[in-house]
């Protein structure tokens, strides 16, 4: 057994596998399939201050080796969360992180302050990357100053360790990345989804409801690795890894490309096992190239 | 039952016609309770081109084999490979899922209205009611003689009625033109069904008319099945629900149709 415990500021991870936001529901769907405490911890869903009810059905579209989404941060709002499954939550012993999204700053606070009042939650992981919402969401991700604005905000609020989550939506994320930074991100973790869109040939109708839609699964892994890797050289704070890991190998270039910890997604829809695997298979990796601690391979691509 | 991700060996793939088979799937350990209604998720690794798993009732349920059956219409790639599915080769199936139709009292009378694939909980719910004593009348609809498959497996368990849009067998027309409908309705105190949304529309119409207790069987499409995506909704009385974990069997009265 290798040495998996890592740090992402004050959160301390047993193993660095986290679930990602909107996968992997409040965990309590997967006690089934197996000890979800097994793993380093698990981001809830995308939580806004009011009930959202989502976006109209069509939301999905298979496509080549992934999924287009267009869910729209469906959730019951955070004082329902904090009330009727914040309880639910108690039982785990691993790091439950809470994803907050917002339409406007106000909101994003208002979401973190009621978060910031549970105990149990480590941090947040703060969305401003969503592609799927008219407002708000994505709108933040993609300018350097609004990104800032809220990071900012919300940090006077939230005393935990504050994760921001970076949208590949944009021209260069390293400049996105350094802002929220400077801003007082703990850590940003990458990427979400990226914008696209499906079309029925034979109805000449678009898919999704919403016409576009967030792009996930192995397809995006590329773009992902490349630009965890470029974040990684561009800032100090710890980057989390995600898009497109189905299995260990792939968490391990992500490891390698210079993520601290890693997500695991759309991968837990097609085997609920998913996450359970991928962190054995980290460990097998590393006896297998004898390494002793994860830290030895993360940043380690050899140039 | 647990929901559980299982390997199950295709003990055989029977062909009833062009794109439609049945496939016999046999767990090695003793299956729990599966309900009617409830579906499995199952992994087409044979093809590159399939990513999500597809989902598909139970059409039936041997504990004494730990064998389940489902009836599999061939209708893009992810169908017509399992159409191809070998015997002895193993599928990887996620299940059981969602919930069920709810069962009648003993001795009520219920009416099952199929079309298309969609007749496959029917069987599963019919060999459960014949089990409890319910006087059964399953419809099925299809377009043609040579789409109407299994006849004499359904009429084991229920008094068979059909239509078919040519008027090769039954009566002609869509199952919702059955004279079941304008004759005896009242005289069920239940009628579920399952198939195409249009299909299932006309039949809830009628119900809500008679005001007969209706549940309908949806196909949405799935991302994982037990609840995690939130992409299979369907408009409820009370909000978006998810089809895979609160359905996919629904009480008309609790979905928004404009019926
Ligand atoms: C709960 C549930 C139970 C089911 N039970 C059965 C069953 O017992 N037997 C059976 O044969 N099928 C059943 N289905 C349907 C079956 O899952 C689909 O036919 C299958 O997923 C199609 O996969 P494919 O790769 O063959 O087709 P694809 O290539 O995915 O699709 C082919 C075409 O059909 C359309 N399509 C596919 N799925 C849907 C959908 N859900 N709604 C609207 N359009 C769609 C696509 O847009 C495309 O145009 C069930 C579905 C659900 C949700
Ligand atoms: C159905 C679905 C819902 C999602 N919901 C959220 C969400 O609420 N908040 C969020 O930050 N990301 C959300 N995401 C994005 C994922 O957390 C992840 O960033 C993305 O899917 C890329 O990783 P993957 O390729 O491993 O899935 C969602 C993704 C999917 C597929
Ligand atoms: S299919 Fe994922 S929640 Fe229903």
């Amino acid at each position: 057994m290798a040495d998996l415990k890592t740090k992402i500021h004050n959160i301390k991870l047993k193993n660095p596998v986290l679930t990602a936001s909107g996968t992997f529901g409040y965990g309590v769907e997967f006690d089934d399939f197996f000890d979800v405490d097994l793993l380093g911890g698990i981001i809830v869903k995308g939580t806004t201050i009011f009930p959202r009810q989502g976006n109209a059905y069509p939301r999905m579209a298979e496509t080549a080796s992934g999924m287009l989404n267009a869910v729209g941060l469906q959730n019951g709002g955070a004082p329902y969360f904090a009330s009727d499954i914040y309880p639910k939550l108690l039982k785990y012993k691993t790091n439950v992180l809470v994803n907050v999204s917002g339409s406007t700053i106000e909101e994003y606070v208002a979401c973190a302050e009621i978060i910031n009042e549970l105990d149990h939650i480590s941090g947040i992981e703060l969305n401003i990357s969503c592609p799927n919402v008219k407002e708000g969401g994505m709108a933040f991700g993609i300018s350097c100053p609004s990104a800032a604005a809220v990071v900012n905000a919300v940090k006077k609020v939230y005393q935990k360790t504050m994760i921001v989550k970076l949208s590949p939506n944009v021209t260069d994320i390293t400049e996105i990345a350094r802002a929220v930074e400077g801003a007082g991100a703990d850590s940003v973790s990458l990427i979400n989804t990226l914008l696209g869109m499906a079309i029925n040939a034979e109805t000449r109708k678009p898919v999704l409801s919403t016409v576009t839609g967030g792009l996930s699964g192995p397809s995006i892994k590329p773009v992902a690795l490349r630009m965890v890797w470029q974040v990684s050289q561009a800032v100090k704070i710890p980057v989390i890894g995600i898009g497109g890991i189905m299995n260990a190998t792939d968490a391990v270039e992500f490891f390698l490309a210079g993520a601290t910890a890693i997500q695991v997604g759309t991968a837990s829809f097609i085997d609920p096992l998913a996450s359970l695997k991928i962190l054995k298979g980290i460990d097998d990796y590393l006896n297998r190239h004898h390494f002793n601690h994860i830290n030895d391979i993360i940043g380690c691509l050899q140039m | 039952m647990r929901k559980s991700v299982q390997d199950l060996k295709v003990v055989s793939n029977l062909r009833l016609n062009d794109d439609q088979h049945i496939l016999h799937l046999q767990a090695s350990n003793q299956l729990e309770y599966i309900h009617p209604g409830q579906f499995a998720n199952i992994l087409v690794d044979q093809s590159k081109n399939v990513f999500l798993r597809r989902p598909f009732s139970f059409y039936s349920v041997d504990y004494q084999n730990n064998i389940v059956s489902f009836l599999i219409k061939g209708i893009g790639e992810g169908t017509r490979t399992l159409l191809n599915a070998g015997v002895d080769s193993v599928l990887d199936v996620l299940f059981p899922l969602g919930n069920g139709f709810t069962l009648p009292e003993p001795e009520e009378k219920v009416l099952l209205v199929g079309g298309g694939s969609g007749v496959a909980p029917l069987l599963h719910l019919a060999q459960v009611l014949s089990k409890n004593s319910n006087k059964i009348h399953m419809l099925v609809g299809a377009r043609s003689v040579s789409d109407l498959v299994e006849m004499d497996n359904y009429k084991r368990y229920a008094n068979l009625h059909t239509t078919t849009e040519d008027g090769s067998h039954g009566e002609k027309g869509f199952v919702t033109d059955h004279s079941i409908f304008s004759e005896g309705m009242t005289e069920f105190s239940r009628i579920y069904t399952c198939g195409p949304d249009p299909m299932m529309k006309a039949v809830a119409a009628k119900a809500r008319v008679k005001s007969v207790f209706c549940e309908v069987s949806l196909e949405n499409s799935m991302a994982c099945g037990f609840g995690v995506c939130l992409c299979c909704v369907v408009q409820t009385i009370h909000g978006h629900k998810c089809v895979c974990t609160e359905g996919p069997v629904f009480n008309i009265n609790q979905l928004k149709w404009q019926i």
